[in-house]
């Protein structure tokens, strides 16, 4: 990862020369070390690893380097700087007596000391000079150069002497670290700004305690003339020494891979047509006892079985209790532990802070180099620090596995309200996650699975019952009815109390439909009566009216004629009508 | 190393005062204080005393078993218990109050 962004961005500049630190972590976040020939402040709080940040960087120096060093002390003696860094296995008493670091201890007792009228830190520079000679140093480190301003009045000659001594420590071309104590408020790096003097690289330390973990960081404030990762890295004080967790992939340029691999379960692989994608990361949720664990060593098993190497984080239980629960179901991890493919690292979270977990999870990958990660449960690590600081820390891991190409399965103990919710914060770096659930019903409890997403892929949308059988995970057929899945017992019953309905409701078909041919036929006939009816009726009718006309043509003759015999009207304009009428009665008559 | 002793030998010994000046070559600041040097002795002490100049260019060693950082600095060995003035001794009620010498005086 070093390389790629400073050849990306300046590809014609030279890289400034650099000493390598040999510190784990520290070389690749500044592509290299420290400034070669060039002081580097280093700066923090009391406790907040100066002095053996500074130590390391000297011991590694002697000895992998071949670059003797010189140490000078103003607080520790160095009987006391001996023995504190023993316990990082570092060996000062040798070293010194191989003539590849010396110890040197400036003791100024302002008590004892009177000042008049001008003075330079000559003396001072004679001291180095001859320490540096003595054993041809190419290091050195000054810790704390600030108590000079505790010792000695007339800051004013101070100031103008410490500039004279970057220079001169420059013009030596010793590869110096300088270390000072933070100021007081924020703003200042340093209580007696030294970060004016030393322009090349600035690093600082900072220790912080929060909910009873402690968290050690260290930050790149400013390094001249180079790319370097401005992020706070999170630090270790091991036994190895200090240990840097360098997760950069600030970019996203993970490599991203098509090849499927396989989950273990040959449905859940169809499911997600194919399995999981070589190098993503996948998430488990579920409430307890649903079978986390189960899909996670089917996973790894699967990894082992294409011969591929799995390491597994067990943060719950031991290895031979997982050992020998799989084997319940026919997964059997130690055949693969014995063939060196699949690694345990077991570690209650609570033991170490977040920070330490995850750098010791770093050093186990960088050591083991799998193909595929497990870790069981995440969920336990918010236990360790509060939860934006453990999705940054997830964040960065999962980013690290990911430029690994390194398939990784996590998983996550879920509360059974929030199953959805409760992941939201990660939920963003996950590609696949799958959410397992228990349905109660009928007396049972029975196991559900679900893929809640599957980042470019085409997955099932189905909610699956699973078993846990003595052969491992078995997904079993889908069974829907009443827009409910149904799951062990009563999904046979309910197949059963199915197909018994779908017989009843045939048979009730059937009955209806010849009940409604009876109906129909019944009211045909009727039909066909009452249209006799209406036909006679219809009859009845016209022989009605025929005889009412008869009776009114008889009845206007006798009209007509009593009309004529009285004479007593006009009947002239009558008479035409009546005439034709009369013409035709005469017809008639 | 340029010993001086301007001290009376013969004189109770040389043991009252035994008094050390660093100095770092020759420079202007160096020369003003042994010139200083020399006249508090003179005026204060009644020349009992021993005046070693060590030049920490020729014994570089010395300033880290000393522990001498600034220049000049004027160590009291004797009479024990150390005492240290640093500067160019151009106040003398400061580098007798410094060495604890000004009693001796009045």
């Amino acid at each position: 990862m070093a390389e790629k962004p400073a050849a990306d961005q300046e590809p014609s500049l030279p890289q400034l020369p650099k000493s390598p630190t040999g510190i784990s972590g520290f070389d690749q976040i500044t592509e290299g070390g420290v400034p070669r020939g060039r002081p580097t402040l280093v700066c923090g709080g009391p406790g907040s690893g100066k002095t053996l940040f500074s130590m390391e960087f000297l011991v590694k120096g002697a000895v992998e380097y071949g670059e003797p060093g010189v140490f000078v002390a103003f607080e520790e003696r160095p009987e006391e700087l001996t023995k504190n860094v023993a316990s990082l296995g570092f060996d000062l008493a040798d070293l010194a007596a191989r003539k590849k670091l010396l110890l040197d201890h400036v003791h100024i007792e302002r008590s004892e000391l009177e000042v008049t009228g001008e003075y330079d830190l000559e003396g001072f520079f004679v001291r180095l000079g001859y320490l540096i000679d003595s054993i041809g140093a190419k290091r050195i480190v000054i810790d704390t150069l600030e108590a000079l301003f505790a010792s000695l009045p007339n800051e004013a000659i101070l100031r103008a002497e410490l500039r004279r001594l970057f220079r001169w420590l420059k013009g030596r071309g010793m590869t110096a670290m300088i270390t000072a104590e933070r100021g007081l408020d924020e703003a200042t790096l340093t209580r007696h700004g030294l970060e004016e003097y030393v322009s090349d690289c600035v690093i600082l330390l900072d220790h912080r305690v929060s909910g009873q973990i402690s968290t050690r960081r260290l930050r790149i404030v400013k390094y001249r003339g180079s790319y370097h990762g401005t992020n706070e890295y999170p630090f270790l004080i091991e036994r190895q020494g200090i240990s840097i967790l360098p997760i950069s992939a600030v970019e996203l340029r993970h490599h991203v891979s098509t090849d499927r691999v396989s989950s273990g379960i040959s449905r859940l692989d169809t499911m997600l047509a194919g399995g999981y994608y070589r190098g993503s990361s996948i998430l488990i949720s579920g409430t307890a006892g649903s079978g986390k664990s189960s899909f996670a060593s089917s996973f790894a098993a699967a990894a082992c079985r294409s011969g591929e190497r799995c390491l597994y984080f067990a943060f719950e239980e031991s290895e031979p209790q997982i050992k020998r629960n799989m084997a319940a179901i026919g997964l059997d991890l130690g055949a693969w532990t014995g063939q060196g493919l699949l690694r345990f690292e077991a570690a209650r979270p609570t033991v170490y802070g977040l920070e330490m977990h995850l750098v010791r999870m770093h050093a186990a990958i960088e050591a083991f180099q799998p193909a595929a990660v497990v870790m069981d449960p995440i969920s336990n690590m918010t236990a360790m620090g509060n939860p934006r600081e453990v999705n940054a820390m997830l964040s960065r891991l999962i980013d690290f596995l990911k430029e690994k190409g390194i398939t990784s399965v996590f998983t996550t103990l879920a509360h059974p309200e929030s199953t959805e919710e409760t992941e939201v914060a990660i939920s963003s770096l996950i590609d696949t996650w799958l959410l397992l659930r228990t349905v109660e019903m009928s007396g049972e409890r029975n196991r559900t699975l679900f893929i809640l997403k599957s980042r470019g892929m085409a997955h099932s949308n189905q909610v699956r019952e699973f078993l846990i059988t003595d052969r491992g995970i078995e997904l079993t057929n889908v069974y829907i009815g009443e827009g409910l899945v149904f799951t062990g017992s009563a999904r046979e019953a309910q197949e059963a109390k199915d197909r018994a309905e779908a017989l009843a409701r045939r048979q009730e078909i059937e009955q209806r439909r010849r009940a409604h041919e009876r109906q129909r036929r019944l009211i045909e006939s009727q039909i066909a009566t009452l249209q006799t009816q209406l036909d006679q009726e219809e009859e009845d009718l016209k022989m009605a009216l025929a005889q009412m006309e008869l009776r009114d043509k008889a009845r206007s003759v006798s009209n007509r004629r009593q009309e004529e015999l009285r004479r007593a009207d006009a009947v002239d304009e009558r008479a035409g009508s009546t005439g034709r009428g009369r013409g035709k009665e005469k017809h008639h008559g | 190393m340029f010993g001086d002793n301007p001290g009376n030998g013969e004189h109770r010994g040389r043991s009252m005062y035994e008094l050390r000046l660093y100095i770092a070559g020759v420079t202007p600041k160096s020369l003003a204080a042994i010139g200083n040097l020399k006249k508090i002795c003179r005026e204060h002490l009644k020349n009992q005393c021993t005046i070693e100049v060590i030049d920490l260019l020729k014994n570089p060693q010395l300033a880290q078993s000393d522990q001498i950082l600034a220049i000049p600095t004027l160590v009291r060995r004797l009479p024990s218990s150390i005492k240290k003035v640093i500067g160019d001794l151009s106040r003398t009620e400061q580098v007798l109050s410094g060495l604890d010498l000004g009693s001796h005086d009045k």
